[in-house]
């Protein structure tokens, strides 16, 4: 399996009208994650939620794509 | 600053109440001759229902203000009369491109799908709309436009409504049965009447600049984020009529709006936007911030407001004046049937559910472009600068792009006038969705099934032949036609006239089939304002009367 990079964003069971609106559903849930908390707070969030997502994929093939392509925009 | 445009100043009149020394009382009063009030009013005048309408001004909107009006805006307008004028006047477009830094990242089409009548969007200045509609009211006989007609108190007395209206010549009272406010954001009538409205102001201000210059840039939206001519900030670029361009920029919270406006503070961003000596002119400046808000209810007894009054969004989505037509047009129709004894007041809570509903949804989109827009924080700004990063060569990151999800109608799923499905369909045309529009070939020659289908409820009854119609479902169709609330049949086929005069409509190019799933015998219900109210696989007329009782609150 490679990494998939087209919109995969849904609700299991949610009937969506407008294309962009499972993917507004999860931005706006990733910034909520975030409110109210301190910059470094935001940075300890975001590394468990890597973490925990890397688990969830298990592909290390997939993972790797996925940092190179993020590390290539550092 | 240069004028491409001269607004006209319609007259006042003494009203009759001061004329003849005599109280007035009306079916119903609106409030405010902007674009929901004047829509509203020619709403009800062309279903036969005499209108007076108040206005403590004398002319249309001053400055561009609202500029895009969307395809469902227009479906409307066309079933008012207006629209054709609109997108004759206006700049009609599609695409929209979204800039990263000095990049594009993302471009997208309102209107991906071949043969709908509208097109996505169009750019007017609001001043033209008003001035179209105001027109357009004028020419109906039963609307009384009242100018320098100022409300100054209200009562709701339970069984009517009073107001005490001030004009040139004096005051004067007035009662009415019912009351649609539609006197704009501040609403006076809202704070007369002690309501409140909820929501929160967000912490940014925004320059509009309305520049007069020949420019050959494509029909586009084109929207910035962090460009080298206004870094850190975003950039609106929009084409309206008469040559004059929208320019949008965002200027964080901390600036002097007075300051801001100023020609010499101006001038020079747009010269560093458009980059060369290209000469231009200022015709409007002005300093905005906004709230995104609405009102609880927006039926309080016999007060039901509208648009602005009700409900305010950012303007990133052009949610503003497009909802509030959309308002007027799931009121008007309920209105008309309550006024006529067809149909219980409480179809007027309906009103407030569906339109809270969309509002709901309306701030909830206009809100996430806000806070893709303006990032909160710095973690939220990072995620968004990722986004913008990644945009340009991967595509789940252009659909997270978000510069403004343009207008565009509700589906009002979860309303109780819906009949929910007991057949299969495939597609969008579930109930509660606004109607797909699509060619369609008349006995009078091409046309648009959004243009025959609207102010009343209908039928659409999908059959091969039109002629193969069996004298007991042609009975049926009669009788549904002469009920108290009558629904028009219209047979949608691919071949044949229906007999009996019939309204039949050739699905020419077999789009409706596609957009609503027909197969023979496919029937469905659809109200005065284009959403679908129920559909089945066989025409049944108790299931049709059933459908039609739940769809008015008679059941």
């Amino acid at each position: 399996m490679s990494l998939n990079t087209d919109s995969n964003f849904f609700t299991p069971g949610k009937r969506y009208f407008r294309a962009f609106s499972p993917g507004d559903d999860f931005y706006e849930a990733l910034i909520d994650m975030h409110r109210d908390l301190s910059d470094e707070q935001s940075a300890m969030v975001n590394a468990r939620l890597i973490l925990l997502l890397a688990n969830h994929i298990g592909d290390i093939s997939v993972l790797r794509e996925a940092m190179q392509i993020a590390r290539e925009g550092a | 600053m240069l004028s491409t445009y001269k607004y006209p100043k319609f007259e006042y009149r003494r009203p009759p109440e001061l004329a003849e020394q005599r109280d007035g009382r009306y079916p119903v009063v609106i409030v405010g001759a902007g674009p929901v009030g004047v829509a509203a009013a020619i709403d009800l005048a062309i279903q036969g229902t005499p209108v007076v309408l108040l206005d403590n001004d004398d002319t249309v909107s001053i400055g561009s203000r609202g500029v895009c009006y969307a395809k469902r805006a227009l479906e409307i307008m066309d079933r008012l009369g207006c629209a054709e004028e609109m997108v004759q006047k206006g700049v009609s477009w599609n695409v929209g491109r979204t800039f990263f830094r000095e990049q594009e990242v993302f471009n997208f089409n309102l209107c991906p799908e071949p043969d709908h009548h509208r097109p996505g969007m169009i750019n007017l200045q609001q001043y033209y709309l008003e001035e179209y509609l105001v027109r357009r009211g004028q020419s109906l006989p039963n609307i009384d436009l009242r100018w320098k007609n100022n409300v100054i108190a209200v009562t709701d007395h339970g069984d009517r409504v009073s107001l005490r209206v001030e004009t040139p010549d004096g005051a004067y009272s007035l009662d009415t049965d019912w009351l649609i406010v539609a006197d704009g954001a501040r609403s006076p009538i809202r704070h007369m009447m002690g309501l409140d409205i909820e929501g929160k102001i967000f912490m940014d201000r925004f320059l509009i600049a309305d520049v007069v210059m020949k420019a050959d840039y494509p029909t586009e939206r084109w929207f910035w984020f962090d460009p080298p001519f206004h870094p850190n900030q975003s950039v609106l670029l929009h084409r309206q009529a008469d040559n004059v361009w929208r320019i949008d920029f965002q200027l964080g919270w901390n600036v002097d709006p007075e300051e801001e406006k100023k020609p010499e503070k101006v001038i020079p961003r747009i010269k560093a936007m458009l980059g060369d000596e290209r000469e231009f002119e200022l015709e409007w400046v002005s300093v905005y911030t906004f709230q995104c808000r609405r009102m609880h209810e927006f039926r309080h007894g016999r007060l039901l407001f509208t648009g602005d009054a009700a409900h305010q969004v950012s303007p990133f989505g052009a949610r503003g004046a497009n909802s509030g037509i959309q308002d007027t047009d799931n009121l008007v129709w309920k209105l008309k049937l309550v006024m006529d004894g067809k149909a219980p007041a409480t179809l007027l809570d309906t009103y407030s559910e569906e339109r809270v509903a969309a509002a709901d949804e309306n701030l909830m989109n206009s809100t996430r472009s806000t806070d893709f827009i303006t990032p909160k924080s710095a973690t939220s700004k990072t995620f968004r600068n990722a986004v913008l990063g990644l945009a340009k060569d991967y595509p789940f990151a252009r659909a997270l792009v978000n510069s403004g999800r343009l207008s565009v109608p509700s589906f009002l799923t979860e309303s109780r006038l819906n009949t929910p499905d007991s057949e299969v369909f495939a597609g969008n045309m579930v109930p509660g969705a606004p109607m797909d529009d699509a060619p369609v070939e008349t006995a009078s020659g091409e046309n648009w099934l959004l243009q025959v289908a609207g102010n009343r409820f209908q039928l659409l009854y999908c059959m091969s032949d039109a002629v193969d119609i069996d004298a007991a479902t042609a009975a049926a169709f009669a009788a549904l036609a002469d009920a108290p609330v009558p629904v028009e049949v219209i047979v949608i086929a691919e071949r044949g006239r229906a007999p009996g005069g019939l309204k039949t409509l050739i699905d020419s190019r077999g789009r409706i089939r596609e957009r609503y799933d027909l197969k023979p015998g496919t029937t469905y219900l659809m109200r005065p304002d284009q959403h679908v109210a129920a559909r089945w696989r066989a025409f049944d007329a108790a299931r049709v009367r059933a459908a039609l009782a739940r769809a008015t609150c008679n059941a």
